[in-house]
């Protein structure tokens, strides 16, 4: 996938997972990490 | 200065075979950097402590003076959000998201200085206007993007946008606070050196965020999508221009609608830690409440993502007639689970309440899109911010100040927010009222197709 809009190909099924991925880890690492401190209240 | 046009709207057209899937991400770059907003307090303790490292010392700055700069920010957020947004329409979404990095990373990097040579104008500067300013270029660029991309899913689109805003500070807190601790020394405070690489790190996945975005080519749909052939009555085939909607009585209703549902949610959200020790003397212990807060902010942005993507199926009215009903009934129930001592069930409430406020950020976008079409979308969300702003000075003035008014009459603090639940609960009363009154745009409010022509300057 091209910066331009000139010259790029189909979107592949990698570019999709690496966008994903880019976003979706640091988030996972977020949602994991307020889902352990959350535990406290019931513990 | 040929260099920067590869920012512009017509350089961001897909060409046939990308993926529409391409553009969440781009968008959650975005929208996960500038959540760190909420995080900014995990700053506020170590930054009163730069001269005196382990203590404050009189030359240190105070909470009070630190607490504006989050202020600024947001009331930065707004304003640009208001101002900008037929700038961010017309110039198309990577000039937009470009235009925030460079902002929101810029105020990092002048707040580190502004942290080196302790001189706290310079972080009011750059956090607060120029990163405030980078928050709402930020928050309304991917917007009417993602509902062109997804017009048979706006809801879902923009909601998981939305979402990232919200889990934004998941990643911001825990980050902060390691980096902080990796360049404190005995000597070193370690906020600058934090504020250096935080600029650095949001630069970078905020430019590949502009980098991915596109825009759809005109007239594309996605494939096997044909629009209603009688549109329902509450969705429009057509677009009102940015400042016509600021006439019509729907956008006021909206503002309502949103303000009310974001003044019961953030009242409560930033009195939560108080609130659960005191309703649970005994029970609820600081660490435990941190728990509770935490717990709320999934909750928030699991319902961004929920509610929104409900909404397509319901319907955006309908969504926030639920938000309304509900969060009703659950306010009025609060006060009887803390004087029960239930604090699963007032876990439970809270957890629903927040997910509606999380929900009513979220769903707003395809409201708008929904009353005043597509093409000025992003810029009259922006506008509709205002509401927020209004709202995040309601909220925690009417729990506060009902609160101590309480406490100063003789209540008990457990019982000390009763009232300001029931308050909370009539506010989302007004909230059901206006949504009840809104109905679809006049025609005459609609923009002619020469109009937008003229206008847009783009096909």
């Amino acid at each position: 996938m091209s910066f331009d809009n000139d010259g790029g190909s189909a979107t592949t099924p990698l570019e999709l997972a690496l966008a994903w991925g880019f976003v979706g880890i640091p988030l996972l690492w977020g949602v994991y990490g307020t889902l352990v401190n959350a535990m406290k209240l019931f513990q | 200065m040929r260099l920067l046009s590869i920012l512009d709207r017509s350089h961001t057209i897909a060409k046939p075979g990308f993926s529409r899937w391409m553009v969440p991400p781009a968008a959650l770059c975005i929208h996960l950097c500038i959540g760190q907003a909420y995080a900014f307090s995990v700053f506020n303790l170590p930054m009163t402590k730069l001269i005196g490292i382990t203590k404050s010392a009189p030359d240190d700055w105070k909470l009070t003076d630190l607490g504006w700069i989050f202020s600024i920010a947001i009331f930065f957020l707004g304003a640009s959000a208001a101002g900008l947004g037929r700038w961010v329409e017309e110039g198309g979404p990577r000039r937009a998201m470009f235009a925030a990095a460079l902002c929101f990373s810029g105020g990092f990097l002048i707040s580190a200085v502004g942290v080196s040579i302790h001189q706290l104008w310079l972080i009011y500067l750059g956090y607060g206007v120029l990163g405030g300013t980078g928050l709402g270029l930020g928050y309304i660029s991917p917007v009417s993007t993602l509902i062109k991309w997804f017009p048979d899913r706006p809801g879902m689109a923009t909601g998981m946008a939305i979402m990232g805003f919200g889990g934004g500070a998941m990643i911001a807190s825990p980050l902060s606070v390691w980096l902080m601790s990796v360049f404190s020394t005995p000597t070193h405070v370690g906020v600058a050196e934090t504020f250096v690489v935080l600029g650095l790190v949001y630069a970078f996945f905020m430019l590949v965020g502009a980098t991915i975005v596109r825009v759809p080519a005109p007239g594309w749909k996605p494939a096997g999508y044909v629009p209603l052939a009688e549109p329902k009555k509450l969705v429009t085939t057509r677009d009102v221009y940015v400042y016509q909607a600021l006439k019509t009585p729907q956008f006021w209703m909206i503002w309502i609608v949103l303000c009310m549902n974001v003044t019961a949610g953030i009242g409560v959200l930033g009195q939560a830690s108080a609130m659960s020790q005191e309703m649970f003397p005994g029970r609820v212990t600081a660490a435990a409440a941190g728990g509770f807060v935490g717990l709320l902010s999934l909750f928030n942005m699991a319902g961004r993502f929920f509610w929104a993507s409900t909404s397509d199926h319901i319907g955006r009215k309908n969504t926030y007639f639920v938000f309304f009903a509900l969060g009703f009934v659950l306010y009025a129930l609060v006060p009887y689970f803390g004087s029960a001592g239930n604090l699963t069930l007032f876990v439970l409430c809270f957890g629903i309440i927040l997910s509606m406020y999380g929900g009513g950020f979220a769903t707003v976008p395809a409201y708008l899109k929904d009353m005043f079409g597509t093409r000025y979308v992003g810029a009259i969300h922006g506008l509709l911010l205002t509401a927020w702003s209004v709202a995040g000075v309601l909220g925690p003035v009417l729990v506060n100040y009902i609160r101590q008014y309480q406490i100063d009459s003789g209540v008990p603090k457990a019982q000390a927010y009763n009232v300001t639940m029931y308050v909370m609960a009539g506010l989302l009363v007004v909230g059901f009222i206006a949504n009840f009154l809104i109905k679809a745009v006049d025609d005459r409010h609609h923009m002619e197709l020469e109009t937008v022509d003229d206008l847009v300057g783009v096909a």
